[in-house]
């Protein structure tokens, strides 16, 4: 112990580390700010998790197109500890996601963007843009078959935007098509490009807390004033401030070791993602979904009204940035206190039920055609004559079942026809089927008579009871 | 006359190393930005590739066919090739479509029965034409054009079609 207190006594005399450090640690803060103030050093904490494991992973991954997949396989199964690293970059991607969500929503409904802290709003908002961007990219650096064809749905989706549309898309994919150099941009942005913007804005989010200080907790009837504020929050601390060290700091120690506690349980009990098939641009079999935290947005894809997604794909996310970098220039001043902004309160609560709603559904997919049907069993078709029996197989066939669910089998993009006999008319089950709808092809030109009776038979025999 | 000089010589001084900054900013970034953006002016020559005999393919039905890129590089490994749905039509002539669903591009599967393209991602449906039958899908399925050379089908390589 002496000599490690000598050994530092040293270090300190040629570095002036505790004078430079000792201010930082014990600068005063608000007193009383609870728990809510964790969720900026929790984020951080899960930004290190996959700094660290991020590292460890580059050591052992290859990143070239055709070899990608293979070393990931040894990573998972054959390395010392892989299967571990992997899981614990996954959900520390997991963890930094919903915590720096949980980050902006405390910070949102402080009222903490307000003055003199816009800028920090700002630099926060790019860091989330940032982090989700990190998710992203991270996935596709699976590159499975899911990582592959995900890769593509994004480049279409760049398409999208006017005029630079093609070249965004061709720049996405390091070419006219997702090859080779398509992983190799993704590794060079996922491992050096964004991590650099992180590090420097998550710097500059840290200088930003140090000069202004961390936002009291708000109280009705105090709003902000920009002409007074300053000094007023100078004298506050002056008189009621606490050392952030370790005063206050103790909660983000005690928040951090749960987050990585979780985050370590989580990679250990429930593994990383399971590597898809190889990745295989010409396999057909393949159904891109994206990561859990933005499933929500995978379902507003899939729920859009027809014809509006060049205009949602850009202008949503252009239209949310610009209201949250604009939400401090605009709101800059006033009450800070919850109970005095109902309307924060009310868009906190509406954005995320939305996006809870939009997630759960991004989970169910009820859009997309189940492939995997099975032909209905006998037990559920109760054939009263061959017609029936035959109407069933060709229910199946003829791709009805994977969009149409009856008792249970099948899928849901389309209409229960589970008791469509009780419902429909011949005529107009006929009708239907001949002429399509907006999320049904018209089957006129390629169902023969014989098929289509038979087929009618089976869906007029769909009755409740029946 | 000397403190004049002086903040003068320290205006210029000033101005030379933010110049400096500026040369040695453009002489590193431009090349390497270069390099970024080289992809988009790219020229890739299209190539024919042959899928199959045409006696390969039945009249009347629809096959997925697999082709190289032109000229995918060294390490692409299987990333290198591209699928396609090859129709043989009645009449005779083929016709080859992009695997791609034109609402957001992910690949769609043909039902022999039901004579349609289906996308599991939103339930995009085209007909055999690849004309679209229902769905979100924006415009038909993109055709590749195709050749028959000495009894032999021949796509001819394409860029990933963007909608």
């Amino acid at each position: 112990m002496r000599f490690l207190k000598i050994a530092w006594e040293w270090f300190d005399e040629r570095t002036d580390a505790s004078k430079v450090i000792g201010p930082i640690l014990k600068h005063p803060v608000p007193p009383n700010t609870g728990w809510k103030y964790v969720f900026g050093s929790a984020t951080l904490v899960a930004f290190l998790i996959q700094v660290v494991t991020g590292i460890a992973l580059a050591t052992a991954y290859v990143s070239s197109a055709g070899q990608a997949y293979e070393s990931l396989k040894w990573i998972t199964d054959k390395a010392f500890l892989g299967h571990l690293m992997r899981g614990m970059h996954y959900f520390g991607a997991s963890a930094m996601v919903l915590l720096v969500g949980m980050h902006m929503i405390r910070t949102f409904l402080t009222g903490s963007y307000k003055f003199p802290r816009e800028l920090n709003w700002v630099v926060g908002v790019f860091l989330l843009g940032l982090t989700l961007l990190m998710g992203f990219t991270g996935q596709l650096l699976r590159w499975d078959q899911n990582g592959v064809w995900s890769t593509i749905v994004a480049a279409e989706q760049a398409g999208r935007v006017p005029l630079l549309g093609p070249w965004i898309a061709r720049f996405l994919m390091g070419g006219q098509t997702v090859g080779a150099a398509t992983l190799s941009r993704f590794f060079a942005y996922h491992v050096f490009f964004i991590p650099a913007l992180i590090f420097g804005m998550v710097g500059l989010h840290l200088v930003l807390v140090l000069r202004h200080g961390i936002s009291e907790p708000p109280k009705p009837s105090f709003p902000v004033n920009p002409k007074t504020y300053r000094a007023w929050y100078e004298d506050m601390l002056h008189q009621e401030g606490v050392p952030f060290w370790p005063d206050a700091a103790w909660r983000d120690a005690i928040v951090g070791v749960l987050v990585v506690a979780c985050v370590m349980l989580l990679a250990w009990w429930v593994g990383p993602p399971e590597l898809g098939t190889p990745p295989d641009p010409t396999v057909i079999q393949a159904y891109p979904r994206p990561d859990w935290y933005l499933l929500w947005y995978f379902a507003v894809l899939a729920l859009l009204p027809h014809g509006s997604e060049d205009y949602v794909i850009v202008g949503a996310p252009l239209v949310a940035g610009v209201c949250l970098l604009v939400l401090p220039l605009v709101f800059n001043k006033g009450e800070r206190a919850p109970s005095r902004r109902p309307w924060a309160v009310v868009s906190i609560i509406v954005i995320v039920s939305a996006v809870g709603v939009l997630w759960l559904e991004g989970d169910r997919a009820p859009w997309s055609p189940d492939f995997d049907n099975k032909a209905l069993p006998a037990t559920v078709v109760h054939a009263a004559g061959p017609d029936i029996a035959n109407g069933a197989q060709l229910f199946h066939e003829k791709g009805c079942e994977n969009c149409h669910n009856v008792s249970g089998y099948g899928g849901h993009r389309g209409p229960d026809l589970s008791h469509v006999g009780d419902r429909l008319s011949a005529q107009q089950i006929v009708l239907r089927i001949l002429n399509g709808g907006n999320n049904m092809p018209a089957y006129a030109s390629s169902m023969k008579p014989e098929d289509l009776n038979a087929i009618v038979a089976f869906l007029k025999s769909r009755r409740v009871g029946g | 006359m000397s403190e004049q000089m002086t903040e003068a010589r320290r205006k210029f001084l000033s101005r030379l190393s933010l110049g400096a900054g500026g040369i040695i900013s453009a002489l590193i970034g431009l090349p390497v930005l270069g390099f970024l953006v080289a992809p988009l002016f790219e020229r890739v020559g299209r190539e024919w590739r042959g899928v199959g005999a045409v006696g390969d393919f039945e009249k009347g039905k629809t096959t997925e066919v697999r082709f190289e890129d032109a000229s995918p590089l060294a390490w692409a490994g299987v990333t290198g090739k591209t699928g396609a749905w090859l129709r043989h039509q009645p009449d005779g002539q083929f016709a080859a479509y992009a695997i791609n669903c034109t609402h957001l591009g992910c690949p769609v599967r043909w039902l022999p029965e039901a004579e349609l393209f289906m996308c599991p991602c939103h339930g995009g449906v085209y007909y055999s034409d690849g004309t679209v039958a229902a769905g979100p899908p924006p415009r038909p399925l993109v055709r590749y054009p195709v050749r028959v050379r000495n009894g032999l089908v021949e796509i001819l390589t394409s860029p990933t079609p963007i909608t």
